[in-house]
């Protein structure tokens, strides 16, 4: 029962990143300006999102109901679930502002991600170890890799905005024709709007992970803050976007310079996932990688 | 007064000094400072995760000293071992809160005044203002400017009438402005984060962490002798330590047996004591990974365990000469573990014994024996044994884990003419040379316990959960200013203009101005 239930969770996987791959296609060749009036490719890119986060929600919750927990233990999972969250977070904002512009990055994102995981992180559902079992793994772990979902679409928002401002400035320079894919693209000012406004959710949540963190480590470690590695990379990603929210107000570091931080940000997001989880000796040894 | 203050500038360089703590302190509080500094700790926290450090692992620190011969004593003299207390991090993080509180406290003065005075006059052209809308309305000047003052009371705005003659026509305004929380929330979690430095230093100061290990059957008594290692803050005291016994009833672990991929997997540790306070009723309880036990102001924690066979020793004889139960130190997830017995007394030369346990032995290709299985399925202990100087007499504190061969000759084992000594449980076998004899007489469980006392840990958790909330009303709430002023138009009409400002943060100002000159352009419901 448990087996045959992981392995429709990679089925329903695989087939979910076969249409991420497919929607990737759709958003890539809208803004390389293929899509017409008649065939609009950009709400085919969108409508199959939603069906391959469907596909992938199927597949992460198979996964938990095999494993008899929730499906964020180890680093398969946690990429499952963390790409989820990724896409989730798109396409509720999406509900809200129009993003699509960013359909592209975030399924090709998502499909990078989910080979990654399938291919290197895949592990058999083994049961939790002690330290693992209880409800701050539920919160803490959760809460951090919906962070990661707004933090993944400041990321892009901000590339957008330091692309989009080089390019203004281009045309002003009138050479109009530069990089005609972004004239998709809002303008620079209400990207960087748009970036704030969901970053400043990402460290809200982000804050909130790192005070569980330290609360459930209290309970397990003995102690609350102990400057294991990824404690310290946790506090570092989260000093980086305190001075990403200050640039925003100090003169001279608005616009591409707060831009660059954010990214950064995001970017030790990725490393503290991938690097420190597997090449870095700490206690938060549950990559369940050998 | 220009004579007065040059001639000062010139013949008294006290005042220059002066002048430049003053500039040095602006620049200190300087939003750029407050921002450089927070990206220069994040910078200065990355080499403590690439480098083991002391506090965190310092078995870690041995062996990069030990693999690293000629770099270690480099980074050790840039404190790189010890990153997050060393005097550079530390200057940082220090300079950073000097920053905080020298740019917070003006602050707090200033938002006190504004919290407690009328908004702004009203600008006297609001046309240049980023976000602003005009209409005409049929209404007389005062019917409208009153309706606007209550709509915005009634939006949670501070506002109050400003009004005034222009070129001999009347203007009427009001000045509005709400999200005074915004600067509340901003000041309060600044003024939070140094809650938590301070709490968190208090905390360390006068708190302790210490280490125990007992085995079933085995009783803790707090005092300091009892601890196996200690580490008190700088400000600790030994008599705060709560006079208490903590006995290992029993242990058990649970071994995952059904999932194919995880055979032998512990799922379960639970410790079961025995608590009692210094003349009070003893109780029982129970210490879990997960479940700390806070008892006689302490928290104890269940972080290691492992196997301790009960070993005697006879001479010749068959004098008792030992009798003690031995925590061994595991070595792998099966449990194999290693420990000494070390017998200075009582035989005619001082013996050490090296011992290896494996809880279910399996032998291996080479016909070295291996644990395969955590549980005890099938228990063998195998000594060698060591004779000559165990070298307790020199004052050196000894680990009782380890045995120092350098003086000793080895008389059993590998390179030697005997084979090592092997017991079941139950079994005793002879020491060589006629020495007397070893039994093996059971296997107890042992736990290793960490003891911890933070009296300011309830408030690092306070002034945490004060910044995050403080931080929602900083980011989420809006603050701005409103203004709506009315002239008149023709005889009984009036020309509204409607203006606003934002400050810090908001995207949504345009909406706002014009959402009220929605409101304001309904027919008035009378
Ligand atoms: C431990 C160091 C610090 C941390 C972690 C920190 C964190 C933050 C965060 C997260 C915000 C965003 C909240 C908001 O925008 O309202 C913020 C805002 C702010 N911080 Fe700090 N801060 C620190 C030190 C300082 C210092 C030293 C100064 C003064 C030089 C300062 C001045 C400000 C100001 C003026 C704002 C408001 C910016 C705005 O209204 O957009 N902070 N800080």
């Amino acid at each position: 029962m448990t087996d045959s239930l992981s392995q429709f969770s990679v089925l329903a996987l695989y087939s979910s990143m076969a249409v991420y791959a497919i929607s990737f296609i759709l958003f890539t060749l809208d803004l390389a300006g293929i899509g017409t009036a008649k065939y609009k490719l950009v709400s085919f890119g969108l409508s199959l999102t939603w069906v391959g986060f469907a596909l992938q929600a199927a597949a992460t919750v198979m996964r938990g109901i095999a494993a008899g927990r929730v499906p964020w233990a180890n680093m398969y999972e946690f990429a499952l679930t963390g790409t989820l969250m990724i896409v989730l977070v798109f396409l509720i904002v999406n509900l809200k502002w129009n993003i699509t512009f960013l359909g592209s990055f975030i399924t090709g994102f998502a499909l990078l991600f989910l080979g990654l995981a399938a291919t290197n992180y895949y592990v058999e559902v083994v049961p939790l170890p002690p330290a693992l079992q209880s409800y701050w793994l539920v919160i803490h772990v959760f809460v951090a890799t919906l962070g990661t979902g707004f933090f993944a679409l400041g990321f892009a928002l901000s590339l957008a905005q330091v692309l989009q401002e080089r390019r203004e400035r281009a045309v002003t320079a009138a050479e109009a024709k530069r990089w005609a894919w972004l004239s998709r693209f809002p303008d620079s000012v209400v990207l960087e709007n748009y970036a704030y406004r969901l970053i400043i959710v990402g460290f809200v949540l982000w804050t909130f992970t790192l005070i569980a963190g330290a609360i459930w480590a209290e309970k397990a470690w003995g102690r609350y803050w102990g400057w294991d590695v990824k404690e310290v990379w946790t506090f570092i990603i989260w000093t980086i976007y305190a001075g990403y929210l200050h640039a925003r107000s100090t003169r001279g570091w608005r616009g591409t310079r707060s831009a660059v931080l954010a990214m950064i940000g995001f970017a030790s997001v990725i490393f503290n996932f991938t690097v420190v989880n597997i090449f870095f000796k700490g206690l938060h040894a549950y990559s369940g990688l050998k | 007064m220009s004579l007065q203050s040059s001639s000062t500038t010139v013949t008294n360089p006290s005042l220059g000094f002066v002048g430049w703590l003053r500039w040095f302190w602006r620049q200190l509080t300087s939003m750029r400072t407050a921002l450089l500094l927070l990206l220069l700790l994040a910078i200065a926290a990355i080499p403590g995760s690439l480098v083991p450090q002391r506090a965190a692992d310092p078995n870690g620190v041995t062996q990069y000293f030990a693999n690293n011969e000629e770099l270690a004593p480099v980074l050790d003299a840039f404190q790189l071992f010890d990153v997050y207390s060393s005097a550079w991090f530390s200057a940082i993080y220090l300079l950073l809160f000097v920053s905080l509180i020298g740019c917070v406290v003006p602050r707090v003065k200033y938002h006190w005044d504004a919290l407690r005075s009328d908004p702004p006059r009203t600008p006297a052209n609001l046309n240049r203002l980023p976000a602003q809308t005009e209409f005409e309305s049929t209404d007389a000047p005062e019917v409208v400017i009153e309706n606007a003052h209550a709509l915005l009371k009634r939006q949670g705005y501070r506002a109050v009438r400003y009004d005034s003659a222009v070129a001999g026509k009347n203007r009427l305004t009001v000045s509005a402005e709400r999200g005074y929380v915004r600067e509340t929330g901003n000041l309060l979690f600044h003024g939070a984060l140094v809650g938590v430095l301070i709490a968190v230093g208090f905390g360390g100061g006068f708190g302790f962490a210490g280490q125990r290990v007992i085995y079933e059957g085995q009783a803790f008594t707090n005092t300091l002798l009892a601890y196996d290692s200690f580490n008190p803050g700088r400000w600790f005291s030994a008599s705060t330590l709560t006079p208490y016994t903590v006995t290992l009833d029993s242990f058990t672990t649970v071994y995952e047996e059904q999932n194919q991929n995880a055979i032998g997997q512990p799922t379960d540790y639970t410790a079961n004591v025995t608590t009692q306070l210094k003349g009070e009723e003893p109780t029982q309880a129970v210490i879990k990974v997960n479940e700390p036990l806070r008892f006689g102001d302490t928290d104890i924690y269940l972080l290691g365990n492992g196997y301790a066979p009960q070993i005697t020793v006879r001479d010749a004889d068959g004098g008792v000469v030992f009798r003690d139960t031995i925590p061994f130190l595991p070595q792998d997830t099966n449990l194999t573990s290693v420990g000494v017995v070390k017998l200075p007394d009582g035989l005619p030369e001082q013996l050490g014994l090296v011992g290896f346990f494996y809880p279910t032995v399996s032998e291996g290709h080479s016909g070295a024996y291996f644990s395969m299985y955590p549980d005890l399925i099938d228990p063998l202990l195998s000594f060698n044994v060591w004779k000559g100087d165990l070298g307790l007499n020199e004052g050196v504190p000894r680990s009782v884990y380890a045995l120092d061969t350098t003086s000793m000759t080895k008389l059993t084992g590998q390179k030697t003419a005997l084979d090592s000594l092997e017991l079941r449980p139950g079994e005793t076998v002879d020491l060589p040379e006629g020495l007397g004899s070893v039994t093996f007489d059971g296997v107890k469980k042992f736990v290793s316990l960490d003891i911890h006392n933070d009296p300011a840990q309830g408030w690092v958790l306070v002034f945490a959960l004060l910044s995050l909330g403080s931080l929602l009303f900083s980011l989420f709430i809006p603050r701005r200013r409103l203004w709506v002023a009315v002239s008149p138009s023709g005889t009984t009409g009036s020309i509204v203009q409607i203006a606003a400002l934002a400050r810090g943060d908001d995207a949504t100002l345009g909406d706002r101005v014009r959402e009220l000159s929605d409101e304001m352009r309904k027919p008035s419901k009378t």
